[in-house]
């Protein structure tokens, strides 16, 4: 595993995660993820040829349910903590999408 | 001004007795959230008038309240779990002003076991912490000491439990949060097994590992709780349909021929002086009381940290990418028509940049690395991998012995702001508890003594999967045989 991390890799996370960094925060985060990801490294060394992986620990009897139609939240609760909506006509509004 | 006794089971027999009503329960903890909670920030909403309404109707209430288990006792509540109505923000400015449409599956549930809930707890941004000082709103205080953290990220719930604001906190637990406060501010935390607790309503944060759970000052009252949220809920596919036990029931004292193992081995070198003392003298009480003793090893619990660093902000990531300024929460304002981006991506951006604090950005970008195409294999499947042996670890050692004991913390509760800028140091302060949430095990810290300087240490015993009913048999064991559970911290009104 590549040992570091520049600037442009962090550009490429930052852009993936859908956050602007600032370049103080650029900084930052380049340093303190190196030093994270050099300790994380360090599970490299163990010998782990034909082991599972585990993705959950559920142990017991998972919980299904009748896939039956019931009521879902009423559009005036779905809309209650949008920052921005046409309560009237039941939807939420973004930015412009397409166009100029 | 009403006093309390110091148990939520005794609040629970005077209001079944009407030998005080719930509403008197209930503003006894109000009067003493509002002189103490200024210095302690425990709290980042209190619902008086929710937990009024809901004390008097219980106090209306024809006979019959009197089989409610916890019939009139006041709960607080870790502000990442959903309370209709009532500010959940997750301690993130994203939900600053988030007021949920339903209640999460434990809140109804603990209600209908006749529990008031009084108000939402501090905690670290989206339970992200291990001190509470990820918070947006500000730190929490250790009662014992208000220059010291209360632990984290349920730092809030454990407060207000030590503090006695409360009898009785929810927190959630993804790698600590609720056993390591708990050790800290000298209260019990028990973190269930995974799937034990429905986790609807409980803000995502890493999914594979987080639990529901509660804080008490003595097990009885932990086994109240969990005897009234554990169970299946059609809402969470997670939650096991294992029968739920009388959990209060299992409470003999009688823990003659337990076997309790000693984590032995190579997690020993870093851990404070103090604390092993008092984590040996705690064995010596079990041994007392007819406890066998033995050591038990689990070799690959030093990679616990990577591994679960690893997983645990990969899963974030993804729960976090909800937080897109569109259907809740904040939404930063619109760029300036200079601005290259597109306006919706400029839009979802900014808004994750302003309203997400350091600590979650740092673990959102973190997770993506980890996921990210060329790093898969290396980070997150190794880790994936190493999740195995550690569970097998834990397998091993408890076809041997009954509970796995360590101390829950490594050092005792360390100073507000040591810690903050160096996020591994802060990430190592959970070195002892991410086992039993990657294996997925019931695990719980139960006051076990103090330092010279009057600082609390939390023992944890890890249990075998749906076996929470011997954690608390054994912590209410410890319990009649010392009286940590009874200190009270000094600096309270």
């Amino acid at each position: 595993m590549p040992g570091g991390l520049t600037n442009v890799e962090v550009d490429r996370i930052a852009a993936l995660a859908r956050l602007a960094l600032g370049a103080e925060e650029q900084e930052l985060y380049r340093r303190q993820l190196a030093e994270i990801l050099e300790h994380a490294r360090q599970v490299a060394a163990v010998d782990t040829r034909g082991v599972p992986p585990t993705t959950h620990t559920l142990l017991r009897q998972p919980s299904e349910r009748p896939d039956g139609a019931v009521p879902s939240l009423a559009p005036a609760d779905a809309l209650a903590n949008a920052p921005e909506a046409d309560r009237a006509a039941g939807l939420f509004k973004v930015p412009r999408v397409i166009g100029g | 001004m009403t006093a309390l006794p110091p148990t939520a089971a005794a609040l629970r027999d005077l209001v079944a007795r009407r030998a005080i009503t719930a509403v008197e329960a209930c503003q006894a903890c109000l009067g003493r959230i509002g002189r103490a909670d200024p210095a302690l920030g425990a709290f980042l909403e209190v619902g008086a008038e929710r937990a009024l309404a809901r004390a008097s109707r219980l106090d209306a209430t024809p006979p019959g309240r009197e089989s409610l288990p916890l019939v009139g006792v006041p709960v607080a509540v870790k502000d990442n779990i959903c309370t209709r109505g009532l500010r959940t923000s997750a301690g993130s400015r994203m939900l600053a002003r988030y007021r949920p449409p339903h209640d999460a599956t434990a809140i109804a549930r603990l209600e209908q076991a006749g529990a008031v809930i009084i108000g939402k707890t501090n905690c670290d941004e989206f339970a992200m912490g291990s001190s509470t000082e990820n918070s947006a709103f500000g730190p929490a205080r250790n009662p014992w000491a208000l220059d010291r953290t209360p632990g984290g990220s349920s730092g809030g719930s454990a407060a207000a439990v030590s503090a006695r604001l409360a009898p009785l906190a929810l927190g959630s637990d993804t790698g600590g949060s609720i056993r390591q406060p708990a050790a800290f501010c000298g209260v019990t935390g028990l973190k269930p097994t995974y799937g034990r607790v429905s986790r609807f309503g409980l803000i995502a944060f890493a999914s594979s590992l987080d639990q529901i759970g509660p804080f008490a000052v003595t097990a009885r009252d932990a086994a109240l709780v969990l005897s009234a949220v554990a169970g299946a809920d059609p809402m969470d596919a997670t939650s096991s349909q294992e029968p739920v036990p009388d959990y209060a029931a299992a409470l003999t004292g009688d823990i003659r021929g337990l076997r309790i193992g000693v984590l032995r081995g190579d997690l020993d070198a870093g851990i404070d002086v103090e604390v092993r003392q008092r984590v040996t003298g705690a064995l010596d009480v079990f041994r007392a009381r007819g406890a066998i003793i033995a050591d038990v090893e689990l070799p690959h619990a030093r990679f616990g940290i990577p591994v679960y660093y690893v997983l645990a902000t990969a899963e974030a990531s993804a729960n976090l990418a909800r937080y897109d300024g569109v259907r809740y929460g904040f939404r930063a304002a619109e760029a300036d028509e200079n601005d290259p981006r597109p306006p919706l991506q400029a839009m979802y951006e900014d808004t994750r940049a302003a309203g997400f604090g350091a600590e979650v950005k740092r673990r959102i970008m973190l997770g993506t690395y980890v996921l990210s195409a060329g790093y898969y294999d290396a980070y997150y499947l190794k880790a994936q991998q190493v999740r195995t042996l550690i569970r097998q670890d834990f397998d091993r050692a408890l076809a041997a012995v009954d509970v796995v004991a360590m101390p829950t913390s490594p050092t005792p509760p360390f100073k507000l702001g040591e810690r903050v800028r160096d996020p591994l140091q802060m990430y190592l302060a959970d070195v002892l508890t991410v086992g039993a949430s990657l294996a997925g095990l019931p695990a719980i810290s139960i006051p076990c003594g103090f330092t010279a300087d009057r600082l609390p240490v939390g023992l944890q015993l890890v249990g075998r999967p749906f076996d929470e009913a011997t954690l608390l048999r054994a912590a209410d064991a410890f319990e009649r045989d010392t009286d940590h559970w009874r200190q009270v911290p000094p600096v309270l009104p």
